[in-house]
């Protein structure tokens, strides 16, 4: 074996007869896998340019900042050398003139006052009273003392900094925003006046419903589950219907039920009126309770089938051998099932709960004012005030504990063999 | 477990019986409301509560006869249709390269092709917002099919990646053997094995687009509104019974795709257990 090898080595024979089996079994290894390659290629690069380019574009924009940088860049390039301790020089105060004048022909203030804006309340008003008042540019010289006379707020330093802060071209200010934080004048990380300091509570809201939402799904799913795999193929095939159903039925379909039913005249309130039970109606629905029922009577398939599935695979002789050890029923319950379907337990509440996290148009819908999830905002900022950059943030932040947790659900299913919820 | 038998005692007795009564419950819960809303669906009165007033088809006709509902029905078809065949497509040929691709990457590319399902609907729609506006592609037909294609490839990629875990790749070998070209091997041996877990792909990807409408919200101009975007504008601003007949159409496919799945997963199991 070793010779010819050799010989086909040196000679570089190609002739089949002479290329040994090892070698051309790897060859034949080695195109299958390229060809394997080659197949899962167009669908890459189709989710680059559909999902994951659009979401890296979406992290990048929670960290750019253009915006004065674009409008204002000679005091930007001005500021980048200033100390930061007392008023900037002239030279800043000029170029700042300048990229006034040059910002209002152009029609750009409005871009970079919004961005500044959100830095500083107030910001907007002197830089467009600024731009109303500049006639023309200021002789060489005295630019400090007419910006100044214009607006007295260029005669403060907090004003200046501001500007440099969202010099770009990237920036910490949205990440630390969507967390309540904020940068003062000598750029220490510090809490965000109380009146912006409004995420924290999001995300806790968005966290608690999330979490009420599976516990309710963990309650109510357990005993079905457990009923579906104690019951015969034929009957749990049947009763199956129950959970696909509704899995399969529209969100927007369940969602407009809900709202039919938990309404101030709807089935619910008529039934507990005619029955007695209550005098007025009760507020059932743009609430809490309704967002939480809702969301639980959508999110409970995506519960019950990895339930299922890990209560399925338990082997009934278990429960016999511990009965006939002398286990009393409870305690074989708690010591022998129980221990077994805790895969399958957090694997749904893991699920419910990540699906939980990113809900938009159920309390969208069914929510108050006070019920709306970070999603909500993440929209709101997107498509009504345009404040990309935040919307953005907020979106990262969200992204991070979403993908956080699915490392985590796919550790669990890949180590239990649960094929819970993906549809099937 | 599996048969009232092993319950000696009563207090199993009691137990299993408590389990019956629970799940007797939370089946009514998850289906009396859609159950509930669809004889509102033929009332002839205006309001949406029991009693009807009356029995009546007048808010299918509405529906029939609306543009802005018939409108939003069509391009959930266009839409649906579309993204499932371009997400056939892609992601059959994908379970198959990932079924034969040996890489320690192997986990970390499965991982990514799967994120759109698991990643919030709304950071997918905000991405694509800032990612189609500039290259025209929002307001578009082409854009909103590209964006649900993302979405519902996962689930051929699933489907079809179950079908070939049961699939012996010495078919194929054996079809090469005897001379079939590639592409031959393919449409005669591995397409007709596969097509189960194709085709329930495929109505996975339907459902997954025919019921999306968070991109839709951020992507779809007036033209390209979708059915579910038509009822969440309707049920915002004031439900009509009309919202309720548009309800019992979604159902209604959603019901007939369900049947279809059911069914192809039964004629699978017949075929598997002829088999062994």
């Amino acid at each position: 074996m070793a010779l010819p090898m050799t010989a086909a080595f040196l000679t570089g024979a190609d002739a089949r007869t002479e290329v040994p089996l090892k070698r051309r079994l790897k060859r034949a290894e080695r195109a299958r896998q390229i060809k394997a390659l080659a197949l899962i290629l167009p669908l890459l690069v189709f989710l680059l340019f559909t999902f994951a380019g659009p979401i890296a574009g979406m992290l990048w924009r929670s960290v750019g900042d253009r915006e004065v940088r674009q409008v204002l860049p000679q005091t930007v390039a001005a500021l980048a050398d200033w100390d930061g301790k007392d008023l900037p020089d002239e030279k800043a105060y000029a170029a700042l003139a300048g990229d006034i004048m040059a910002a209002r022909a152009s029609g750009t203030i409005a871009i970079a006052a919004k961005r500044l804006n959100y830095a500083q309340n107030g910001f907007r008003t002197i830089l467009t009273s600024t731009a109303r008042n500049l006639k023309a540019a200021p002789e060489p010289g005295t630019a400090r003392e007419t910006l100044g006379k214009i607006n007295p707020a260029w005669r403060e330093r907090a004003t200046w900094t501001t500007i440099r802060d969202a010099g770009g071209p990237v920036t910490g200010f949205y990440l630390l925003s969507a967390l309540d934080l904020t940068r003062n004048a000598d750029g220490a990380i510090v809490a965000a006046p109380p009146d912006q300091a409004i995420y924290r509570d999001i995300f806790t809201r968005t966290f608690l419903i999330s979490l009420s939402v599976t516990v309710l799904c963990l309650i109510l799913g357990f005993p079905v589950a457990y009923l579906l795999a104690a019951l015969p193929p034929g009957r749990s095939n049947l009763l199956m219907i129950f959970v696909l159903l509704p899995f399969w039925t529209s969100l927007l379909v369940r969602t407009c039920a809900w709202i039919v039913l938990l309404q101030s005249k709807g089935v619910v309130n008529d039934s507990l009126l005619w029955l007695g039970i209550i005098d007025e109606p009760l507020r059932l629905i743009y609430n809490r309770f309704g967002v939480c029922v809702a969301m639980t009577h959508v999110l409970l398939p995506f519960m019950i089938l990895p339930l299922y599935s890990s209560m399925k695979a338990i082997s009934p002789a278990y429960m016999r051998a511990a009965a006939s050890l002398g286990a009393p029923p409870l305690t074989a319950f708690l010591r022998i099932y129980l221990p077994q379907t805790l895969p399958g337990i957090g694997a749904g509440s893991l699920l419910v709960f990540i699906l939980a996290l990113g809900y938009y148009i159920t309390p969208a819908l069914v929510g108050g004012a006070a019920d709306q999830m970070i999603s909500y905002f993440i929209a709101l900022y997107t498509t009504e005030t345009a404040n990309w950059g935040l919307a953005s943030a907020l979106g990262a932040v969200l992204l991070l504990a979403t993908i956080l947790l699915a490392l985590v659900y796919g550790k669990l299913v890949q180590g239990q063999q649960v094929t819970g919820g993906m549809k099937n | 477990m599996s048969d009232n038998s092993s319950l000696r005692t009563p207090s199993q007795r009691i137990a299993w019986t408590a389990t019956i009564v629970i799940s007797t419950l939370v089946f009514i819960f998850l289906i009396a409301p859609i159950l509930a809303i669809m004889p509102l669906s033929f009332s002839s009165g205006s309001y949406l509560t029991y009693p009807l007033p009356g029995v009546s088809l007048r808010w299918y006709d509405d529906f029939i006869n609306s543009p802005r509902w018939m409108n939003s029905l069509k391009n959930s078809m266009i839409i649906g249709v579309a993204s499932t065949l371009l997400s056939m497509v892609l992601g059959t040929l994908a379970a198959l390269g990932l079924a034969q691709w040996k890489s320690r990457f192997k986990p970390l590319v499965l991982a990514f092709v799967l994120s759109p399902v698991v990643v919030p609907g709304v950071i997918t729609a905000v991405g694509l917002y800032f990612f189609f506006a500039p290259i025209g592609l929002t307001g578009s037909y082409l854009g909103l099919i590209l964006a649900h294609t993302a979405l519902a490839t996962p689930f051929v990629v699933i489907t079809v990646g179950a079908t070939l875990q049961s699939f012996d790749t010495n078919l194929a070998r054996a079809a090469a053997s005897l001379g079939a070209s590639p592409l031959d091997a393919f449409r005669r041996v591995i397409l007709p094995l596969i097509l189960p877990g194709v085709a329930s792909g495929a109505l996975f990807a339907f459902a997954t687009s025919f019921d999306e409408v968070v991109i839709v919200l951020f992507m779809a101009g007036p033209e390209q509104r979708t059915l579910p975007r038509e009822m969440f504008s309707g049920i915002r601003e004031n439900i009509s019974p009309t919202i309720t007949a548009a309800a019992v159409i979604l159902t209604t496919v959603s019901v007939i795709l369900l049947a279809t799945l059911e069914g192809l997963r039964r004629r699978n199991e017949r075929l598997k257990g002829s088999s062994a």
